[in-house]
């Protein structure tokens, strides 16, 4: 009886125990499925595509226009992982990544960003005093006076009229001179299309309404995107009230995204 | 992955211009020096360049066919390549080259055209089947070799070799506004790039004729005119003098400035380009041809001509070398460091096999000599060495 006993209570721990590996397999399931979501989430429901459609867009109703907030950004790589799926950037090639900065007490300033940043970042400087270190998502800064585009021999880089800079696939020659004439390092020969690639600013989303890929994904809301035509976007107070600073504003390209609580070291 | 130093874009770890883009303005370059020595004889009447006249330019016209081939074989999309001429985007340095290559070839081509014209009557006259129907139709239904119709090409050709040099020196010098033109980069981005390209195109290609010149002479049996050398030794040594001068005062300049670039370029120059400028461009192939042709030069008069020849041609040999590296140097080295201005590639070697490498760029380089020696087979490139050896008696138009 006694053994009896322990038998079903043997087997009462093991259906448990089978129970509990059930319940994190489940979890475990659960938790890829919903993480997973979030990426697929970021595709356009057909719905919503057939609806789109139907209103036409207006670029002239629109001036573009991002924001990085340096501060906030935690370097998890989620935006640069988003865009890479959003857009099947090839591998080695970027549309978007993110810089960590390490400035010690002593010594030089140590910049990295390993594969990007794409699956955030290991452990940097080690056994040194770092009163400061922080992270610099980087992208096209779809400049208003852009060189990229004046230097295009076809005409296939172009700046539409809502400030989005973009390259017509069907049109450029591969010949890589934008590539050479941006001076932010956002632009890149596509190994598998032979052209000109760059950041869209995910423009097939925008236009429909939607936000890039990079910042609807962004956990902590470093990266903002907003219409500079329309007078209710936070985007605005944002620009008109806080300090914003520009990357390399020397070279007068007039960059579109902005940076708030940018570093000196940053370039 | 390739090794670097720093930190760099990652979009920056690539060399998007290649091996092809090192040639171009390489060719190019030969091209205007050699077209520069052919007009010093049709323009300018410098008499001692009378044997190399029509040499020099059927060089120019060889090296000009092949000029776009790295170009081609370098574009993502060269089926699309024409766009650049029927959809140009003017505001592009770059839409100018269609317009400006097609119409320098076109100027080349009429003037080597009149120049052979009556070459090409007389073999006309002289030959029979195929051959005489080949040479006919380059004479394009003109036979008048008359004395006044020869006067009349003389002057045309001097018109010709005058409009010549200013569209040679602007296909050439875009090339150098091309690099010269971009403020992303501040190895390239300097107004003293155009000009350097211009004088260090000119030392390439009168080294290319000295190289050439001797080699034909002496597979001909033929004497090399003493009076032709020196006068090359001279001209090379003064666009030598004013290249280097160039190269030279840019880098002091940046070194002087010390604004924030040369903090890249001088650790550019001392590391990843320490050999191809320092030891290549400025010593093996700019000081010691200097010194080379100082000797030539300046001791002319007490000169055995085996001695000149000698002497010119290995400074010619590696003034040859000199000018590649300068193309590489800016080429490549402009592509060594990251635009973060952090960070650095430690070393390019392109691949041997790849559609822009090695072999891809000796085979091109290597057209314009098998087009070159098709063209003597057709048209004789020494005609006063050719005619005194059979003979005849033909009018001359150059």
């Amino acid at each position: 009886m006694e053994d009896r006993e322990l038998e079903t209570m043997l087997n009462d721990v093991t259906s448990e125990k089978s129970n509990r590996r059930e319940f994190l397999k489940r979890a475990a399931a659960c938790g890829i499925s919903f993480s997973s979501f979030g990426v697929v989430g970021l595709i356009l429901p057909k719905e919503m595509e057939a609806k789109a459609e139907l209103v036409p867009y207006d670029w002239d109703k629109h001036r573009w226009v991002y924001l990085v907030d340096v501060e906030k950004c935690i370097g998890c790589g989620a935006c640069a992982r988003a865009c890479r799926t959003e857009n099947s950037v090839p591998e080695g090639m970027y549309r978007t990544w993110i810089e960590r900065y390490e400035i010690p007490a002593e010594g030089e300033t140590a910049v990295d960003s390993p594969g990007g940043g794409e699956q955030g970042f290991g452990p940097g400087l080690q056994g040194r005093e770092i009163p400061k270190a922080f992270f610099v998502p980087k992208l096209c800064n779809h400049c208003a006076e852009t060189p990229c585009t004046q230097v295009c021999p076809v005409g296939a880089s172009y700046s539409t009229n809502d400030g989005a800079v973009l390259v017509d696939q069907e049109r450029c020659i591969g010949c890589g001179y934008c590539v050479q004439a941006c001076p932010y390092g956002s632009r890149f020969i596509n190994p598998e299309t032979h052209t000109a690639d760059k950041c869209t600013w995910c423009y097939h989303r925008v236009s429909k309404g939607l936000k890039p890929a990079c910042v609807e994904i962004c956990p902590v809301g470093a990266r903002i995107f907003g219409d500079r035509k329309n007078p209710n976007d936070p985007v605005n107070e944002i620009l008109a009230t806080q300090k914003v600073h520009l990357l390399q504003p020397e070279l007068l390209t007039k960059p579109q995204c902005y940076y708030r609580g940018l570093d000196m070291e940053v370039r | 992955m390739h090794e670097v130093t720093g930190y760099l874009f990652p979009n920056d770890l690539h060399i998007h211009w290649s091996l092809m883009i090192v040639l171009y303005p390489y060719i190019t370059g030969l091209v205007a020096g050699a077209f520069l020595v052919s007009s010093l004889y049709h323009v300018f009447g410098k008499e001692e360049f009378r044997p190399l006249g029509r040499f020099a330019l059927a060089t120019a016209l060889c090296f000009l066919t092949v000029a776009t081939v790295p170009l081609l074989n370098h574009l993502g999309h060269a089926e699309r390549a024409a766009n650049i001429i029927i959809t140009p985007h003017f505001t592009s340095a770059m839409a100018g080259f269609g317009i400006l290559y097609a119409s320098y070839f076109l100027v080349l081509l009429l003037e080597v055209w009149f120049v052979f014209r009556s070459d090409i009557v007389y073999r006309v006259a002289t030959t029979t089947g195929v051959t005489r129907w080949f040479y006919a139709t380059l004479a394009l239904g003109v036979y008048d070799v008359s004395p006044p119709a020869l006067e009349l090409d003389k002057r045309i050709i001097r018109v010709l070799a005058a409009i010549g040099i200013p569209m040679a020196c602007l296909l050439h010098g875009y090339v150098g506004f091309l690099f010269g033109a971009l403020k992303a980069n501040p190895w390239w981005s300097t107004p003293l790039m155009p000009i350097i390209f211009l004088f260090s195109a000119m030392v390439s290609g009168i080294a290319l004729l000295v190289v050439l010149y001797q080699v034909v002479m002496s597979l001909k049996g033929w004497r090399i005119e003493a009076s032709a050398i020196a006068a090359l030794a001279r001209w090379l040594w003064l666009f030598l003098i004013m290249t280097l001068t160039l190269e030279i005062l840019e880098i002091m300049t940046l070194a002087y400035e010390r604004a924030e670039e040369w903090e890249v370029i001088s650790h550019l120059l001392t590391h990843q380009l320490s050999i191809s400028f320092i030891s290549i461009q400025m010593v093996l192939g700019g000081l010691i041809p200097f010194i080379l042709l100082a000797i030539v030069v300046l001791l002319d008069r007490f000169m055995d001509d085996r001695i000149r020849n000698t002497l010119t041609m290995v400074a010619s040999l590696l003034l040859l070398m000199q000018v590649i590296a300068m193309r590489w140097n800016v080429v490549i080295g402009g592509q060594m460091f990251s635009k973060s201005m952090r960070g650095f590639r430690e070393t390019y070697v392109p691949g041997l096999f790849d559609k822009e490498g090695v072999v891809a760029a000796v085979i091109i380089l290597v057209i314009p000599f098998v087009l070159l020696f098709f063209f003597e087979r057709v048209l004789p490139t020494f005609a006063h060495l050719e005619r005194s050896r059979r003979g005849s008696e033909v009018g001359e138009a150059e």
